[in-house]
Order: structure tokens, then C-alpha cells, then sequence
């Protein structure tokens, strides 16, 4: 059973349906909440918490958080802004981001969010953990130290492919993402067909040889800001700085 | 098949092939095998169904448990803020010396490893560590020479328990040197009871008007959080749900807390009354009691008072011969993260599962354990609760602040004559507390844990109770000797290794603020520092996602605010863009290894 409702974002007033969550609503009248871990058709993992919204002046992630009649949602403030851009460099000095040379450069959601934001350098210090990489697969290469712990792997291989190649192991800042094998993601039923091999977003799971098929320059975010897909008003390139 | 497989097959067989049994089902191999290999993670993901990542993701999460062997005997000193101000490093250095191993590591003949583990709930006779399930207490570098000698003679840590402690501790269940100190009890949770009789009461109202009772009563869970139990009893009571779970929180796992450990050990009984009375009015019949694996020695004489329970009609099946009322309690066992104490990781690792806290909303009251309606409440909460339905919500009223009636157990630490477990009327003013405590320098007091505030004599006059200076219980006292900032580096180290890494802000935010706060007692702070550590806290606070990481950033926040002279003493107003952190020659050390030779620009 569902139900349509008003919900209101930074004053303005949207449409939305009671099983929707902030995020889903808000996407549908073309408003774009800033996300990382978040994805279509998967169930919301709430970890980046980039989509942090002040939800009747609550902290709230809009990505896992049902709408509700009457909500007044705060998304675009300078507090959350803040918020969102030291969210977003913990996660770069907590890898080892080498967007220079990495394959994933310009397709990269954390790439195309430090731009949207502004973020030059982070003024964090870079933590420069050990992290490996995972060569054992034929077709996919696993690189941890560029993983930012969105879960859209684990999930999506569980509920798009009906398989469960992986899942956390570790806990604190030594956590990673595992693999359902004594020794590497070679060993599991992994296919570079499988739709969890699409939705990293970063360079952390990549298929081999065809790192720069696309040129740098023709990619994603090469032409467009990150979240522009979604906007009715896209930013242009420019106020991106 | 081998008698390894043989061993692991029955181990699951045990628990029926249940993979929400897994933390079962893991400690069993460990206990079995010293941890939980590759080969036996492959197995057990055979025997339950789950995958073999599935299982990784469980042994690695818990401090308890292992991939790699450890010791047949494993030492975890408990390194919390009170055992170092008695003099851990002596113990420490002593422990490393007699075993000639340093800390993370292992003998080579296999038998003893040596760990550090956040608090073991021992506060009050620290510095105490636990070897194996023992629990040793008061330790000096003396006793640790005597400790190691008689388990390289013996193997068997039960053999260094030469005195029992006082009540239950020396029952033949539990046999342990651990002391109550309980030196203040008072008439809700110390009292004497008998059993069966708030039950008996209970049962001769509905559902319905004993949740009102505990409205009436305005009780508020004693965790820490103080919310109202009443209305969290409604609303899983009002929820719909196959089954329905009456959970007891005994992962005490708030640094400084020890209450829990000797109600559970004198008034477990009142605690499981409390349970069957929130299982007939929430309509529930089974009660899961999560045991913080510290407290593992605890565990035989709990199932005993269980299985006493059931025997006289307490606990089963058509409860004190109310037709149709069946209630029943199992113990889950954690293993080492402090995390766990937040209801819904707590409910994740009773699932068998990481114990990374779930997505809220739902909340439990909706969908808890197994997806169905569940109460958490801490184990104080269910003794009120017990208390009230034997003497009356007005009883319960009259003791007490307003907004928080009844009394509240406090664990009393650090710098003071009478360390231990007291019960006092809530309401009552810090100085009150100090005094009976019998402290008398006071610097300040941590109130609550690390997840709370620390207090200077300004606070004195302020009152215990959730509206005020709200606790779970934990009272540290720090006298004028300690260092303040020190104190902050602790708890923060203590919540970057305890932060179960899922969220941003808590993962990396915590390390960040705990790096600035270590070049700072390095000599290498700005006085910009302290907004930058503002602003960190700020982030992690507002965006963290549980109740781990918002209140993570308080031992920084509270000192800061109240003790910023400590801050400012260590800090330097420098050029701009100059950065006193920065350290030129560890940044070209490598690079000078590299070609051999020293960089003549660089003054030393
Ligand atoms: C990190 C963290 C640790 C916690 N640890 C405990 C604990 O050890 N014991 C406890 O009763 N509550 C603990 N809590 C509070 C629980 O989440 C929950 O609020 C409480 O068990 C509810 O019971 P109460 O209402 O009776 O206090 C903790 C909360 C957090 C965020
Ligand atoms: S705040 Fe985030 S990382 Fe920290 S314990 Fe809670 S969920 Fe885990
Ligand atoms: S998108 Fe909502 S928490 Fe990551
Ligand atoms: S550009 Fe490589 S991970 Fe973002």
C-alpha cells in the first residue's frame, strides 16, 4: 500500500510515495542529494554517509530514511557541505588514491564528488595504509587501496547475480572487502559478466584490458559533473571550480 | 571423514546446522582448537549452510576470535584508563619479561600469547587482566611472576584463583577472585528479594496494566540512553511479529562500568523475573541474555540460575500455572566488541552475524532479532522493572529525581578510598558521591564513560540522574597527578579500535582526531589545532551512525571545553602555512637511504 505525500526539500515541495526513501523522492523531482554508497536497485548500505540531510533539523541519511507526510528536509547548507567534503577526504587519505594514473579517473564517483564539492587536496593527513591488490582473477582485478567500503559489491552479487562472492572481513580501519575463497577472488565463481563487477565506484574492482578503451577526456565526468544526470537544473562544469 | 571434519560436524550438529548459532559455533572450535582456521571456516560454512566469507566476516570481526593459532593460553591485560594510573606498565613489562614475547605475540612452543583488551569490567581492582576465562585481579609485577610460574607448571589459569572472592563469586559455578565490592546497596536492585513474587503480581494483571505500571513509574533503561521503557515495551507489544524477544544487554562494555558484573552475580535472579515479566507484557516467549565474553566466567552459574528458575516454575511453560504463558531465556556469549552493547549490533551478533549495528529505521521494537518485534533493555533496568512490580510504581516514585525516579547503581573507580558498586537515589549531587566514595583530591571526574563527559569541580553540584549527568553507570575519578590530554589520547585510541569500521566518520574521523591529538602531546601543536579538531568532531558526531561514533568525539569535546588549558599549554602559535607537524627529516629519510647519503640542507 502506498501513499502519495508532500515532502519538502531545502523549501522546495516535492511529490512522494510512502515507500519511497528521501533519496528515491528526491532523485524523482530531479533534486540531487549528494551519495556514494548508494544504488539503484540495491538495498541501501548507509555507510558513506554523504547523503547526510537534516531531516526536521535531525542528521539523517536520505538514502536509507522513508519518507514520512510533512518531512522539511535540509540538503544544500553550508554546514552540510562541510560535512559532505570532509566525509569525502577522510575517504581519500584513508586509501591510496593515485587518481593520476588510475584507469577509473573520470568515471570515478569519489573523483567526480571531491570536484562537484570543490575539494582541491585534502587537508587531512594522508594515512598511507599497506592495503593488496588481488591479481588472482583471469578478468578482474581487486585493488583495496582504493576501496571506500560502499558495499555495492557484496550487495550486488547477492541480489543481482544470486551469488555471494563477497562480504566484510576485519573490523575497524582494517577492515576489507573478502572474497568467498581460501585464496583470492580467482578461486570463486566470479564472472566479469556479473553485474557486481559493474557497480564499483571506483577503481577498486576493475575488469583487466580495458582500463583506457575510453579515453581520459571522453569520460563520464569528463563531460558533465557528477549528479547532473539527476539534476532538472544541471550545475555547469564551471561553478564546479 | 578425519576427526578434525568429525569434530567440526558435531560442533554444528550441535547448534541443528544453525548459522545464526555462530558465534556458538565459533567459540566452540576455538575452544576446541585455539581458533578458527581456513580449513575449519570451510567447514563450518558446510555445516551451516552459510558461506565460507560469510563465516571469515564473523571470526575476523570479533577480538576473541582468531584465523591464525594462538597460545593454548592467551594473557589480555586490560589497558583501560584505571589500569594504567595503577601501574600497568609494571605489569606489563613484567608479563613481556617472564614470557619473552611482547604484546600481539605469540611463544614459540605455542603455549602463551599476551594481549591488550579494552576494559574487562574490573575497574575497581585493577589492574586486572584475563587469561583465558580467569579472571585476575589487583595485579602487581610480584604477582605476575607467580601467575606465569604457575601456569607454565600447571596450563590451567583456574589453578592461580587461591582465594575466592566474597558472595557468588566463591559459588562452585563461578570460583573466582573477583570481589563484589559492593559497598552501598540500596532498595531497588540490592535489596533482598524473593523470587516469584513480583512475577506472581504481574501475572495477576494484563499486559496491558503492567506496561502501564512501568509507565507510571516513568522508568527509564539504566544503559545509559534513559529511554523510557514503558513506551518501548508499547510499541513492540502494538507491532506485528510471528515471535516476538525480551533481550537483556550484558555487554557492559563502557569503559569504567562494572555494575552489571555484580548485579549479575548477586541478583540474577531478579534480573531474569524482570525478562519473564517484559516477555508476558510485550507478549514474547523467548529471552536472549548477550553475555559480554569477558564475562564468560559468569556463565555456568547463570545457566544454573536459569535451570533453577525452570524448575520451580519460572521460567517454561505455563509460567506459575498462568494457561498459556511460556517464557524462556538462552545466554549468548559475545566475544570482545565493545560495540555489541549498541542494541541493534548487539541484536546482529545474537544473529550470528558481524556485530556492525543495522539501518535504523526499522527499529527493533519493529524488527529485531530474526526480523521481529524485540525489547532490548540492560540488565539494571529489568531488576527496576522486577521492583516495581513487586512493590508499586508509587514505591518507585518516590525515590528519586522527577524526570528519573528509582535509584541507579554507579561503579565507582580511579582516585579514591572506596572504589566499587554503590546504589544511590538518583538525584544525588556529585560532591555527595565523591564523598562517599572517599576521594578528596579531585581534579575532575569522567562521568558515564568516554561516550559521556568529564567534570571539574565546577560540575560537583550537578545531579546523577538523565537529565543531568546521565550514566550507565561509570564514575572515574582523576585526581590532580593525571594528565588531562593524555587521558583524551586513551579513550579516543579506544574508540578507533573499537569503531566496527562500517561508516566513514567513525572509521577514519576517529583516527584523524586521534593522530592531531598525539602530534599535540608531541610538542608538534597550533593553537588552529583546536578548531581543526572542532570541526573533525563535528563531522563525526552529526554524520556517524550509531551511537558509537556520535558520542566518539566526547572525550575531546568535554576536555577541550572544560580543561583547554591543558591544550593550550601544549600548543605554539607559529608563522602561517607553517606546519609544526610536519617533520622533514622522517619525510626525506627513505629517500636519503635511497642514494646513501645525508641531505647536507637539512639542519638537525
Ligand atoms: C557503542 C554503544 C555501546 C553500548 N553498550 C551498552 C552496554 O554495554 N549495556 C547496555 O545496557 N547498553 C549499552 N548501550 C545502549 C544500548 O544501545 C541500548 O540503548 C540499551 O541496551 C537499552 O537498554 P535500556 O533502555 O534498558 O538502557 C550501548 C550503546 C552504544 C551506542
Ligand atoms: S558509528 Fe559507524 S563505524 Fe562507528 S561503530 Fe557505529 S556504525 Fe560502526
Ligand atoms: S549514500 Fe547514503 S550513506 Fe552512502
Ligand atoms: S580515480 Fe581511481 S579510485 Fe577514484
Amino acid at each position: 500500500m502506498t501513499d502519495s505525500i508532500t515532502i519538502s526539500i531545502d523549501g522546495v515541495e516535492i511529490p512522494a510515495e510512502t515507500h519511497h526513501t528521501i533519496l528515491e523522492a528526491a532523485d524523482k523531482a530531479g533534486i540531487y542529494i549528494p551519495r556514494l554508497c548508494a544504488y539503484p536497485g540495491l538495498k541501501p548500505n548507509g555507510s558513506c554517509r554523504v547523503c547526510t540531510v537534516l531531516v526536521n533539523g535531525r542528521p539523517q541519511t536520505a538514502c536509507t530514511t522513508p519518507v514520512m507526510k510533512g518531512m522539511v528536509i535540509q540538503n544544500e547548507t553550508p554546514e552540510l557541505k562541510r560535512l559532505r567534503s570532509n566525509l569525502i577526504e577522510m575517504l581519500f587519505v584513508e586509501g591510496n588514491h593515485y587518481c593520476m594514473f588510475c584507469e577509473k579517473s573520470g568515471n570515478c564517483e569519489l573523483q567526480g564528488m571531491a570536484y562537484r564539492l570543490g575539494i582541491k587536496t585534502p587537508h587531512f593527513p594522508y594515512l598511507e595504509p599497506k592495503r593488496e591488490i588481488d591479481a588472482t582473477h583471469p578478468d578482474v582485478l581487486i585493488d583495496h587501496n582504493r576501496c571506500i567500503f560502499c558495499g555495492r559489491c557484496i550487495q550486488a552479487s547477492k541480489t543481482f547475480d544470486g551469488k555471494n562472492v563477497f562480504q566484510y572481513i576485519g573490523r575497524t580501519r582494517n577492515k576489507k572487502v573478502g572474497v568467498n575463497a581460501d585464496d583470492g577472488l580467482g578461486e570463486t565463481d566470479f564472472a566479469a559478466t556479473d553485474r557486481a563487477a559493474q557497480v564499483c565506484p571506483v577503481g577498486a574492482i576493475l575488469k583487466k584490458r580495458v582500463g583506457f578503451k575510453i579515453p581520459i577526456g571522453k569520460r563520464i565526468y569528463d563531460r558533465s559533473p557528477i549528479g547532473s544526470e539527476i539534476e532538472v537544473q544541471p550545475k555547469d562544469a564551471g561553478s564546479a571550480q | 571423514m578425519s576427526e578434525f571434519e568429525n569434530t567440526i560436524h558435531t560442533i554444528c550438529e550441535s547448534y541443528g546446522g544453525d548459522r545464526a548459532r555462530m558465534m556458538d559455533i565459533v567459540r566452540d572450535v576455538h575452544e576446541k582448537y585455539g581458533c578458527c582456521s581456513g580449513k575449519a571456516m570451510n567447514l563450518i560454512a558446510r555445516g551451516t549452510g552459510a558461506h565460507r566469507v560469510e563465516v571469515q566476516s564473523v571470526v575476523t570481526f570479533y577480538a576473541f576470535y582468531s584465523e591464525k593459532p594462538k597460545g593454548r593460553v592467551v594473557i589480555r591485560l586490560c589497558n583501560d584508563i584505571v589500569d594504567t594510573m595503577f601501574g600497568i606498565e609494571h605489569v606489563a613489562r613484567a608479563f613481556s619479561e617472564e614470557l619473552g614475547i611482547g604484546f600481539g605475540e605469540t611463544t614459540a612452543d605455542g603455549r602463551f600469547t599476551l594481549e591488550y583488551t579494552p576494559c574487562i569490567g574490573m575497574s575497581d581492582q585493577a589492574p586486572a587482566a584475563l587469561i583465558n576465562e580467569v579472571v585476575v585481579t589487583s595485579l602487581s609485577s610480584d604477582s605476575v611472576r607467580g601467575i606465569v610460574r604457575t601456569l607454565r607448571e600447571s596450563g590451567d589459569p583456574q589453578k592461580l584463583v587461591r582465594r575466592l572472592g566474597d558472595g557468588n563469586n566463591a559459588h562452585k559455578l563461578v570460583r573466582a577472585m573477583v570481589q563484589n565490592g559492593l559497598r552501598k546497596k540500596g532498595p531497588v536492585v540490592f535489596a533482598e528479594m524473593e523470587s516469584g513474587n513480583a512475577l506472581r503480581k504481574a501475572l495477576a494483571l494484563s499486559p496491558v496494566e503492567v506496561i502501564r505500571d512501568i509507565k507510571t513509574a516513568r522508568l527509564r533503561g539504566r544503559g545509559g540512553a534513559g529511554f523510557p521503557a514503558g513506551m518501548k515495551w508499547e510499541f513492540t507489544r502494538a507491532a506485528d511479529g510471528d515471535r516476538k524477544f525480551v533481550m537483556c544487554n550484558a555487554d557492559e562494555g563502557e569503559p569504567g562500568t562494572f555494575k552489571d558484573r555484580v548485579i549479575l552475580t548477586e541478583r540474577a535472579d531478579l534480573m531474569l523475573e524482570g525478562m519473564a515479566i517484559a516477555g508476558y507484557a510485550i507478549g514474547a516467549q523467548e529471552g536472549i541474555i548477550y553475555l559480554r565474553g569477558e564475562y564468560a566466567y559468569l556463565r555456568k552459574f547463570l545457566e544454573n540460575v536459569i535451570e533453577n528458575r525452570r524448575r520451580d516454575g519460572f521460567l517454561g511453560k505455563d509460567i506459575l500455572g498462568k494457561k498459556g504463558f511460556h517464557f524462556d531465556v538462552r545466554i549468548q556469549l559475545g566475544a570482545g566488541a565493545y560495540v555489541c552493547g549498541e542494541e541493534t549490533a548487539l541484536i546482529s551478533s545474537c544473529e550470528g552475524l558481524r556485530g556492525d549495528p543495522k539501518t535504523r529505521p526499522p527499529f527493533p521494537a519493529q524488527k529485531g532479532y530474526l526480523e521481529q518485534p524485540t525489547v532490548v533493555n540492560n540488565v539494571e533496568t529489568f531488576c527496576c522493572v522486577a521492583r516495581i512490580l513487586e512493590k508499586g510504581p508509587g514505591w518507585f516514585v518516590e525515590m528519586g529525581s522527577k524526570g528519573s525516579p528509582g535509584t541507579k547503581v554507579l561503579s565507582i573507580s580511579g582516585d579514591c578510598n572506596s572504589p566499587g558498586v554503590y546504589e544511590f537515589p538518583m538525584g544525588v549531587t556529585m560532591a555527595e558521591v565523591l564523598r562517599e566514595a572517599g576521594a578528596d583530591d579531585v581534579q575532575a571526574v569522567q562521568v558515564g564513560g568516554p561516550s559521556r563527559e568529564i567534570v571539574g569541580p565546577e560540575g560537583f553540584e550537578r545531579v546523577i540522574c538523565f537529565d543531568d549527568l546521565a550514566t550507565g553507570g561509570a564514575i572515574v575519578i582523576l585526581n590532580s597527578s593525571r594528565n588531562i590530554t593524555e587521558m583524551a589520547r586513551k579513550y579516543m585510541d579506544f574508540f578507533v579500535e573499537e569503531s566496527c569500521g562500517y561508516c566513514t566518520p567513525c572509521r577514519v574521523g576517529n583516527v584523524l582526531m586521534m593522530k592531531k591529538l598525539e602530534d599535540i602531546l608531541d610538542g608538534k601543536g597550533q593553537l588552529s589545532d583546536l578548531d581543526y579538531l572542532h570541526d573533525l568532531a563535528e563531522t563525526v558526531k552529526t554524520a556517524s551512525r550509531c551511537g558509537l561514533g556520535q558520542a566518539s568525539p566526547n572525550p575531546i569535546l568535554t576536555t577541550l571545553e572544560r580543561f583547554r588549558p591543558f591544550y593550550e599549554k601544549l600548543l605554539r602559535t607559529h608563522p602561517k602555512n607553517f606546519d609544526p607537524s610536519f617533520d622533514l627529516r622522517a619525510a626525506v629519510a627513505e629517500a636519503e637511504g635511497l642514494v646513501g647519503r645525508k641531505s647536507a640542507a637539512i639542519e638537525t
